[in-house]
């Protein structure tokens, strides 16, 4: 049922350091962090005096990149313990934002459609937001029956953490959801579900 | 003309059925005795008297009954009607187009009155007397869009045009055949087609999206499209796939001819005049294999049909399970003479 280059999912160009930028917002979770550390190798650090980064550890804590990102000495770093107040004080950094500011996401696929999400909400065109897949290629999927969402789905199917159906996770992304769909796998016969079996690791 | 309304269901008991009168103006969608994938676009003008085609925006027998199936299922999920705030425009739009035409062609049913931005809308089936100040929502018991389209059959996406894209941003989808419209709200043209298959490699989407950024106002176009569906089921959504989807596994020789049915969309594209959006009519007809075959031109060709399609749409319409019993019930209708070309009876 998987097949590549689906047409709803967003494609992850990498990040490129805009030259043009006069600020630099870097929402980095785990992995993400290496990736803006290739970047300070390839264009030198120049940039680094007009950036913020807000990083979240998550899986990747015992690598202590937040020791690396600090080492970068950038005009702001802040580190957030959870999802939550990340997402929080994104609030306020775009609240504030000045025309010319760049936005960088780089993570799981999870954490860039839930801080994209947040970006459109500021009217920001997904288009100019820069992109990095690191990590785990753990799903974030919406189960189209009761609308709850699963983060961190690496199997399918997989069962609804919020109503328990098995769910099918489908080639179907939503931007706007930051999710991908997830659809009952044994609706026709229910209790014929096949075991789970391990697609996103 | 008068049209009758049917008191009838479509969940549960069931209780929808077609006319003879509405049988003879079903929209079978093949011309052919056999169907693949095709860019099947014709302007949307005035077809045959007693058919479909007759008005632009058609109301039949079932009109009341569908648009009480509506409001059942906006009770139950109220995001099946959902705009984007940037909408309110092509809202409007579209209330005026659904408005008029209904009007125009069903008087004894409609009637819409203008004092300049004063408007009186009455609908008789429906029991609604308004008058609202048009450009003014709060003139409304509901949005615009929601107000119109709780009183027009067939589901409705407007689409807005821009970045040389179209995008799904406002819709009322209640009559589904199994996709969402709060998941897919905000794609675009590609992006909500994604779970197609084979139809973007071999370009059909760029060139329907092509032909659809320059639609013209006042030339609306349309299409056929068709699946089945066991029992007379508008609502065949995917939020509620764990529920009607066991109903595959009911059908038998003996009922095959009263519970599957035939559901044909006759989508219809409209630029709309402020918005520059365009609205698309997704209107669901359904008929079972019983009233079907008793036109026996449809009779002979639909198990020719069956027998022709490739196994990836047999798996994308969800008739695996079920097409080999409607093959062999309908073989009985099939006497081998040749039909004749086209949709319509003869």
């Amino acid at each position: 049922m998987l097949v590549q280059g689906i047409k709803s999912r967003p494609e992850y160009k990498g990040l490129s350091i805009d030259p043009h930028a006069k600020r630099h917002l870097f929402v980095l979770e785990g992995e993400g962090a290496a990736a803006l550390a290739n970047q300070v190798e390839l264009k030198g650090r120049d940039f680094l005096a007009q950036s913020e980064i807000l990083y979240l550890a998550a899986g990747a804590a015992p690598k202590a990149y937040d020791i690396t990102l600090t080492a970068l000495s950038p005009d702001i770093f802040w580190q957030a313990p959870t999802l939550q107040p990340l997402l929080f004080r994104l609030r306020a950094c775009l609240e504030q934002a000045r025309m010319g500011t760049r936005l960088y996401i780089a993570g799981t696929e999870g954490f860039i459609g839930q801080v994209m999400q947040l970006a459109l909400e500021f009217g920001i065109d997904f288009n100019s937001i820069h992109t990095e897949h690191r990590g785990s290629t753990a799903r974030r999927v919406q189960c189209v029956h009761c609308k709850g969402i699963t983060d961190n789905v690496t199997t399918s199917p997989f069962a609804c953490t919020h109503c328990g159906l098995p769910l099918l996770v489908r080639d179907h992304y939503s931007r706007r959801l930051g999710a991908f769909q997830g659809v009952n796998i044994d609706a026709e016969e229910p209790g014929t579900a096949p075991p789970p079996e391990e697609m996103f690791p | 003309m008068t049209i009758t309304f049917r008191n009838e269901t479509f969940r549960d008991d069931f209780t929808f059925r077609n006319s003879l009168y509405n049988i003879r103006r079903f929209p079978f969608p093949f011309d052919r005795d056999e169907y693949m994938y095709s860019v099947n676009m014709e302007p949307h003008v005035r077809g045959k008297k007693d058919s479909v085609f007759e008005n632009l925006i058609d109301v039949d027998e079932h009109y009341v009954a569908e648009m009480q199936d509506r409001a059942i299922v906006l009770k139950e999920d109220p995001l099946r009607c959902q705009a984007l705030p940037h909408m309110m425009t092509a809202q409007w739009d579209t209330l005026e187009l659904l408005m008029e035409h209904q009007a125009r062609d069903y008087p004894e049913h409609f009637t819409l009155t203008k004092n300049g931005d004063r408007w009186r809308w009455i609908n008789r089936p429906l029991g609604i007397d308004d008058t609202f100040t048009f450009g003014d929502p709060s003139t409304l018991p509901y949005p615009p869009m929601e107000y119109i389209t709780r009183q027009a059959q067939g589901d409705f996406c407007i689409v807005d045009q821009r970045d040389n894209n179209l995008w799904m941003d406002a819709g009322m989808v209640t009559t589904q055949a199994d996709w969402s419209l709060d998941f897919d709200i905000g794609m675009n043209f590609m992006e909500w087609h994604g779970p197609v298959p084979l139809a973007h490699q071999i370009g059909v989407f760029d060139r329907a999206l092509k032909f659809l950024l320059n639609l013209q106002q006042g030339k609306p176009t349309r299409r056929l499209n068709w699946t089945m569906t066991v029992n007379p089921r508008l609502d065949t959504s995917p939020e509620n796939y764990h529920k009607w989807g066991p109903d595959r596994t009911t059908v038998t020789p003996e009922n095959v001819g009263d519970k599957m049915h035939l559901r044909v969309e006759l989508q219809s594209l409209w630029r709309l005049p402020r918005s520059n959006a365009i609205l698309f009519v997704i209107r669901c007809y359904l008929i079972s294999l019983n009233e079907l075959v008793t036109v026996p031109k449809w009779g002979r060709r639909l198990p020719r049909v069956l027998k022709s399609l490739p196994p990836e749409i047999v798996d994308y319409k969800g008739l695996t399970r079920n097409r080999p019993i409607m093959i062999d019930w309908l073989a009985k209708y099939d006497d081998g003479a040749p039909t004749s070309a086209g949709i319509h009876p003869d």
